[in-house]
């Protein structure tokens, strides 16, 4: 079973995260590191090679050059090879053009199952599966808080508004999984020192046979025309803790708007 | 007559509180609001749309559209779309019309924006707003080609009653691919009536995956008790099944809106906080100093819950006492 998993580099949340006012696009300068939700993809697709003793795992991205950093925490965890689409043409794109260079990507492997987070720690999206899976021409299942493979299906139990469903799709299909599906291991040393020798592999637009006129802002249908600042809300108090010394303090603001 | 379509998704017989929302705003903007309904046996709900705005209803039934699956929608809308030449085409955020949305993007090469709040026409053009990275900023967003597709935050628009009360109700084909037909539902959710009831909560004491271990929600359970409230939870533990989700609070669990919401190791993802921010009071403990929920706290508390939540329920017990 060849499983590829799409990953996202995004702006490290502990640091300061804003918008270029000039290009009016995501500040990417900052480091760099792998979409937390995305290496819950991962860890579930080690895990189906690993029950079934064969097969590969193939991470996915697109992503300036410098990515291939993040993709090396994957290749640590357990992934047999990555490939990063990497392309200043490609700077910029929206759904409409990212999902049609993945698309590329993945069909260029074939892969049995398609594995996606759940949502970019940065666009707060949770939609590039539903333009993949179309795009890919395969069924799909969202929001797949579990995931067993048998028959040439994958059967996953996932949460709406409505409750839990379980849903079955047909293989090769694209799933979508819920970051509660698994807890994600953590890259061993060996794995560490393994991962440099492990494929690594640049694509260009060109070598997908994509188009620049349909990447980038020159291949998107949405854009960005203004910022503004959200409407201030009240000021936030902050308490540092220290072994628990905080818990009269808050007892005491409780009191102050009469909520004890 | 090209205008805005909106996406109506069912559930039990009626139509989303978020979708008559939806349509509401769509009426209120220049140009014709219609409506498309996709499932079976729905043709009933077709008749309540007029009085949220829909000029026109297509209404597409057909048993393939019985399980609420997003492909074969996307099979539905997108001939409807290319027949009508809609400028636009609204959803209310949800897991169905999330994936339908997508797909539609794709197969009509679109542009989708998501998490919109707001639309408004500007000099005749459509401009969608979308709070970003954390609600920290404000974008407006634009499409660059038609038709326009917008998938709108949960509780964006309240439903009103401003149409005229009378839609043309049209039936309209369910024309498949190969592959939408291909994911099936083998068990539907049905919901869960039993269990505690949170929405009436004066004080809600919240718990998510920081507590670390599901048998800690009983630290949480006495706190709530001491202060006569009840208890919820993140999605990150109802899906990995430490609590129920009857007692779950965000965009696919209950909305709330208590005296008093105290969320513990939560981090307050945008799915989240659209279920609790019109709590009176939000306090928050996190031993993350960076953790979004602070943003949007009246009081952050930068710390270990396993420390603070004992300590805390103690001295309310006291203060009950004396
Ligand atoms: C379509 C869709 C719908 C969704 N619907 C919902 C919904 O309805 N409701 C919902 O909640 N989510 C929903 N989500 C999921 C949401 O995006 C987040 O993944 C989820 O809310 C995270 O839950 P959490 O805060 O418990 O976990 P995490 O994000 O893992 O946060 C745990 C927090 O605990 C803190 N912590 C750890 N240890 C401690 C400690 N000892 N003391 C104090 N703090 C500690 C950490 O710093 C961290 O901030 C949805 C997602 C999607 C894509
Ligand atoms: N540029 C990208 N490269 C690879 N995978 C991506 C990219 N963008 C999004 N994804 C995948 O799609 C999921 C949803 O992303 P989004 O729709 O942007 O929130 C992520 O969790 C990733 O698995």
């Amino acid at each position: 079973m060849k499983i590829a998993v799409c990953v996202k580099e995004v702006p490290d949340a502990a640091a300061a995260r804003r918008i270029d006012p000039q290009t009016k696009r995501l500040d990417r300068s900052g480091d760099g590191v792998l979409n937390e939700f995305d290496t819950h993809a991962l860890e579930e697709a080690l895990r189906v090679k690993e029950g079934s003793g064969e097969g590969e795992v193939v991470v996915l991205c697109l992503a300036p050059e410098r990515a291939m950093n993040s993709l090396r925490k994957a290749l640590a965890m357990g992934a047999d090879r990555a490939v990063l689409v990497a392309d200043d043409a490609a700077a910029g794109s929206d759904l409409v053009a990212t999902a049609k260079i993945l698309a590329k990507a993945i069909e260029r492997e074939s892969p049995d199952l398609i594995l996606v987070g759940q949502q970019g720690g940065d666009s707060d999206g949770a939609v590039l599966w539903g333009s993949l899976a179309e795009r890919l021409r395969l069924p799909l299942v969202s929001q797949a808080a579990s995931l067993e493979l048998s028959d040439g299906k994958a059967r996953s139990k996932r949460q709406t508004e409505f409750g839990y469903d379980v849903l079955e799709a047909q293989l090769p299909c694209v799933v979508a999984v819920s970051d509660a599906i698994n807890e994600p291991r953590y890259p061993s040393l060996k794995g560490i020192m393994g991962a440099k020798k492990k494929p690594q592999e640049m694509l260009s637009l060109a070598d997908l046979g994509v188009d620049v006129a349909e990447a980038g802002e020159a291949g998107s249908r949405t854009e960005v025309l203004a910022l503004t600042d959200p409407p201030a809300r009240g000021d936030t108090q902050r308490i540092e803790d220290e072994g628990g010394d905080s818990a009269e303090k808050i007892v005491a603001y409780l009191a102050e708007q009469k909520l004890v | 007559m090209p205008g805005t379509l909106v996406f109506v998704e069912d559930h039990e017989g009626e139509a989303t509180k978020g979708s008559l929302g939806v349509l509401g705003k769509a009426a209120s903007l220049d140009g014709e609001a219609a409506a498309v309904l996709c499932g079976s046996g729905i043709a009933s709900i077709a008749d309540s749309l007029g009085a949220h705005g829909a000029s026109t209803v297509y209404v597409a039934d057909d048993a393939a559209l019985e399980s609420p699956l997003p492909q074969p929608r996307v099979d539905v809308l997108a001939k409807l779309v290319q027949e009508q030449g809609f400028d636009a085409v609204f959803f209310a955020s949800s897991v169905l019309s999330a994936d339908v949305a997508a797909g539609l993007s794709a197969r009509l090469d679109a542009g989708l924006n998501w998490d919109l709040t707001d639309v408004e026409l500007q000099e005749g053009r459509l401009v969608g707003k979308r709070p970003a990275l954390q609600d920290s900023v404000v974008v407006d967003v634009g499409w660059t080609e038609g038709p326009a597709l917008a998938l709108f935050r949960t509780g964006s628009f309240e439903p009103g009653e401003g149409g005229a009360g009378n839609a043309a109700v049209e039936t309209i084909d369910v024309p498949l691919e190969d592959f939408s037909t291909k994911t099936a539902m083998v068990e539907r959710a049905h919901e869960e009536k039993s269990g505690p009831s949170i929405e009436d909560a004066d004080v809600i004491v919240a718990g998510g995956r920081g507590l670390g271990e599901p048998e800690r929600f009983s630290l949480l359970e006495d706190l709530a008790k001491a202060l006569g409230g009840a208890v919820a939870a993140t999605r990150a533990v109802v899906d990995a099944g430490w609590y129920p989700y009857a007692t779950q609070v965000g965009q696919t669990g209950r909305t709330v809106s208590p005296k008093l919401y105290l969320a513990c190791g939560i981090s307050g993802a945008i799915q989240h906080k659209v279920g609790m921010q019109s709590a009176g009071t939000i306090v928050a403990i996190n031993k993350d100093p960076n953790a979004p929920i602070f943003e949007y706290s009246d009081l952050a508390v930068v710390g270990d819950l396993n420390e603070i939540v004992p300590k805390l329920t103690e001295l309310v017990r006291q203060r009950r006492q004396s």
